[in-house]
């Protein structure tokens, strides 16, 4: 049986594994990913197991590679993804990694501290340079106009503050020492200093409150920004000089700068001081400037020559961590030298596995090999399905409904062709479908460049691990759309039309419309060879009448047949699992039910097809063709159906009436069987059991009881009610019975969304771009272009887009419930391998997240 | 039967050829079971599908209505003249 019809044999083993070799053979399965490992120290806290130092060892590691990769980020360093998968070292090269990683980590730690301490000195200097620069003007002014400026000066420290002393109000004088009155007592100081910009309104305002109007400032701000070394951010600072006299009004102002946080600087009042200061200055900033672009390029070297490693280091160490969380899993044998590990294996692969555990004990060194032991268990296994790139999409629709219990019947082989079927009859059309074939045609021939560009985008995501659906869906696409005759709402005439015009001048002239008679020469008698005939797309008034007919019909024929092709799954399901019971009891009376009168209804519509025609004689014209919903209504409540027409015969073919009695009555018998053959087969099992325990201890399980080999036999204390079994079968056999009606009519979704599709296609064509196509003339050139544009990007977005994205999501409903509700448990849990690849991916997504 | 039986025998024949001819013919492999499911599945579906459009045309119960335009354009384009009088 191939492998993806049912999911894969499991085996529960044992594996003993000598303490030395333990790690390369972890290794080893690991790149393998083949086997799933169960904890054998559930109740073992995490911080108590065995190898929880290498844990915390590999965890501080990736501290320092995260720390890394940020300062590489920061300086926009690309970093080298090769792509490949370095294997995992050994646990001495685990020492080393340390090293080089502390080593990297305090030198990159040393040079930002440097740095930032050469910034901070290099923001001082540059601020003092400012203050020098524009304190310069200050005592300019000053030197230039003494007298006024002094007049002025006083001025303004009188003017606005009248209570104050008139003492204290000595002439400010700067840099003309020889001239002050009363140069003891009153001590004319300033201090020069650098503040933030958007401090200095508060800053002057709480000055002149706290001194009473008697110091001076001024102000001038610095044009170019300035870097703040801790965080980087561009500040813009002003320069201030704040004249006072008297030592209480200095400490006075010298509190107020320090709780503003502004910066003081020593300046000179000499001019000739200041100047030498200034040159001081500059060549100080020269060195620094030197300095600091030394670290900087030293930082970028380390930093790159880290960057070449950088993702082959976090793959090592990812690896490793996974080895030690999988070592903890193990349990340590009483001897204290081997570890005893419990695995599923798929049985297919238990060759390869034992390949890869020699591989790692050689590695190791060690001299005593692995053993791999299966063992017996009455355990659920996981559930493995070998999936491929191709039918690993497929696999995944199932599975987002629930993963298959253990060995039953795979619905993705088949869904691999059904589902992409379906979805082309609700989206027929040759135009959508080749765009929507030639963009999974693209993301195909592309996959391996376009799958190594990990995006974070997860609709991208989703699209291109769907591109053999939408290859498929879009061929399947064209193939309908070519049978509907629909390619963006228009027809292709291939082979001609096999309706014909037979009118004269006057008829046509004097009729609006006029409808050709298929009786008639009208009609050529044979239908077009390939899909709808053109004219029905010209023929406006009643397209959809004729379409609504044959939509209908196909969506029920192919309804009915999938849901039969389901019923038959279940049938393998009970050979499978030896389910007698099952097989008889439920199997037999659903198929019958369903054949009898869904399958009976398909077969009415291809008699009618192809007994009513126009030109037959008279009970079999088209004016007598019966509704076959209405036969049906009819059939199942025993009522006698009317004629469809005056004379017309009631019935399509002979004895109809008599199997139509038949099959209801078939059908009604069949609710009862399902509804308790099996229940009271059970019961009777049950009671032949229980008389055998009497006489015989241990009963032994009855063949007829069947169910999965967990027997049945022998006391049933651990066993289903018989209530809730009868229960059980009666909500199944509700569902079952009503879900056939319901889920027959729910293929209609396949005429109505392919109806939705051709009436949109037709909106847009009749709305918009036949309005560009008739303009003429050179603006009406322009005019099409412009109306094309719109008309593709709506085309792309409603029809391929919107249409697609619902089409896609009423097939998914149809499959999931339609289709596998008639034999699917889907009761199991997915295989979970340890494998390093699905690890690293994991663990850079996770780290791409938190970043 | 409004139907062209050379037609149909056609068509079948085809969709057999692929369906169950391509299966006797995928070469051996751990694929070969399902790439004859699906040229199975493909060309039941396909050869189906085909089938009921070609037997919904074939005997039809009403023709298609056309307006007085579509007429003269079809007479035109089609091939179908109008016959005078």
């Amino acid at each position: 049986m191939g492998s993806l019809f049912r999911s894969e044999e499991m085996a529960l083993c044992q594996l003993f594994l000598q303490s030395e070799a333990a790690y390369a053979c972890v290794s080893e399965l690991g790149e393998l990913g083949l086997v799933q490992f169960r904890d054998l120290n559930p109740v073992v806290n995490a911080f108590q197991r065995k190898f929880v130092n290498e844990v915390r060892r590999c965890d501080e590691m990736e501290r320092k590679l995260r720390y890394l990769e940020k300062e590489i980020k920061k300086d926009g360093i690309p970093m080298l993804d090769t792509g490949e998968s370095p294997e995992a070292p050994q646990p001495r090269e685990m020492i080393d990694l340390e090293a080089t990683f502390e080593k990297l980590e305090n030198e990159l730690r040393e040079v930002n501290q440097n740095a930032e301490a050469l910034k901070r000195n290099f923001l001082e200097l540059t601020e003092l340079k400012h203050i020098l620069r524009k304190t310069q003007v200050f005592f300019d002014e000053q030197e230039g106009g003494l007298n006024h400026t002094t007049e002025s000066m006083t001025r303004a420290l009188i003017t606005d503050e009248v209570r104050t002393a008139g003492a204290s109000m000595g002439p400010v004088q700067l840099g003309f020492m020889e001239k002050s009155i009363d140069r003891e007592d009153y001590l004319p100081c300033f201090v020069a200093g650098v503040i933030l910009r958007e401090k200095l309104p508060a800053f002057e305002r709480m000055l002149w409150r706290a001194c009473r109007g008697n110091v001076f400032l001024r102000q001038a701000m610095i044009e170019s920004p300035l870097e703040d070394p801790t965080n980087g951010d561009q500040v813009y600072k002003s320069v201030f000089i704040i004249f006072f006299q008297g030592d209480q009004l200095k400490t006075r102002v010298k509190k107020i700068c320090e709780g503003f946080r502004a910066t003081l600087y020593p300046c000179p009042e000499a001019p000739a001081d200041r100047r030498e200061m200034a040159m001081g200055v500059m060549t100080r900033i020269e060195d620094l400037n030197t300095v600091l672009g030394q670290t900087q390029d030293h930082r970028h070297r380390v930093l790159v020559a880290a960057a070449k490693n950088l993702k082959n280091w976090f793959v090592k160490v990812r690896k490793i961590k996974a080895i030690y969380h999988t070592l903890n899993l193990f349990n340590l044998d009483v001897t204290q030298k081997c570890l005893i590990a419990e695995c599923w294996v798929p049985l297919l692969d238990i060759e390869t596995i034992q390949l890869a555990l020699r591989r790692g004990t050689e590695r190791s060194g060690s001299s005593v090999p692995p053993i791999l032991n299966r063992m017996q268990t009455f355990e659920n296994p996981p559930t493995y399905n070998r999936t491929n790139k191709f039918t690993k999409a497929f696999q995944a629709l199932i599975d987002a409904y629930g993963v298959a219990s253990y060995r039953e019947m795979n619905p993705a082989p088949y869904t691999i062709i059904t589902f992409p079927f379906l979805f082309a009859v609700m989206f027929g059309d040759l135009g959508h479908g080749a765009i929507m074939a030639l963009f999974g045609l693209w993301m195909i021939r592309k996959e391996k460049g376009l799958a190594a560009q990990k995006t974070d985008n997860e609709i991208w995501n989703i699209f291109f691990a769907g591109r053999y659906i939408i290859f498929l869906m879009g061929a399947f696409s064209m193939y309908t759309g070519l049978i509907y005759n629909d390619i963006f709402s228009k027809s292709l005439n291939i082979f001609g039309s096999h309706w014909h015009l037979s009118y004269n001048k006057s008829t046509v002239w004097n009729n609006n419309f006029l409808q050709l008679s298929p009786a008639t020469s009208d009609y050529e008698g044979t239908p077009y060879p390939f899909g709808l005939d053109p004219i029905w797309q010209v023929a406006t008034s009643n397209k959809i009448v004729f379409q609504n007919a044959y939509k209908m019909k196909i969506s029920i024929i192919f309804g009915v047949l999938h849901m039969i092709f389901g019923v038959i799954m279940s049938w393998h399901n009970h050979t499978y699992f030896r389910n007698r019971l099952s097989l008889i009891y439920e199997f037999i009376p659903q198929l019958v039910f369903l054949l009898v009168l869904f399958f009976y209804m398909v077969l009415l519509m291809f008699i009618k097809w192809n007994r009513y025609e126009a030109t037959n004689a008279f009970p079999m014209t088209e004016a007598c063709a019966p509704s076959i919903l209405i036969t049906f209504i009819d059939m199942v409540l025993f009522k006698e159906s009317k004629p469809p027409g005056k004379d017309c015969h009631v019935y399509m073919f002979w004895g109809q009436s008599f199997f139509q009695t038949v099959f209801v009555l078939i059908a009604l018998a069949c609710i009862p069987v399902m509804l308790l053959g099996k229940p009271i087969k059970i019961m009777q099992a049950r009671k032949l059991a229980n008389e055998e325990v009497q006489p015989i201890t241990g009963g032994s399980s009855d063949a007829e009881v069947g169910g999965m080999p967990n027997g049945g036999g022998g006391g049933h204390h651990d066993e289903e009610e018989m209530s809730e079994i009868f229960i059980h079968q009666g909500i199944h056999t509700i569902e079952y019975v009503l879900g056939s009606v319901s889920h027959t009519a729910s293929y209609l979704r396949l005429w109505a969304l392919s109806l939705a599709h051709a009436q949109l296609a037709e909106v847009l064509w009749t709305m918009v771009l036949s309005l560009g196509l008739n303009k003429e003339g050179w603006l009406g050139g322009i005019f099409l272009t412009v109306v094309f544009a719109f008309w593709a990007v709506l085309t792309v977005g409603i029809l391929v887009l919107m249409e697609g994205l619902s089409a896609f999501l009423h097939t998914l409903r149809l499959h999931w419930v339609e289709f596998q509700s008639k034999f699917y448990m889907g009761q199991g849990y997915a295989f979970a391998p340890f494998s390093f690849d699905s690890i690293i991916e994991n663990g850079s997504a996770a780290a791409g997240e938190t970043e | 039967m409004g139907a062209a039986v050379l037609l149909v025998l056609f068509f079948t024949g085809l969709w057999a050829a692929i369906g169950i001819g391509g299966s006797i013919i995928t070469p051996r492999g751990p694929q070969q079971k399902l790439t004859q499911c699906i040229l199975m599945l493909t060309a039941g579906c396909c050869w189906l599908f085909w089938l009921c459009c070609y037997m919904a045309q074939m005997n039809p119960l009403i023709g298609p209505r056309l307006s007085k335009k579509v007429i003269q354009v079809m007479a035109q384009s089609w091939n179908m003249p109008i016959t005078d009088g």
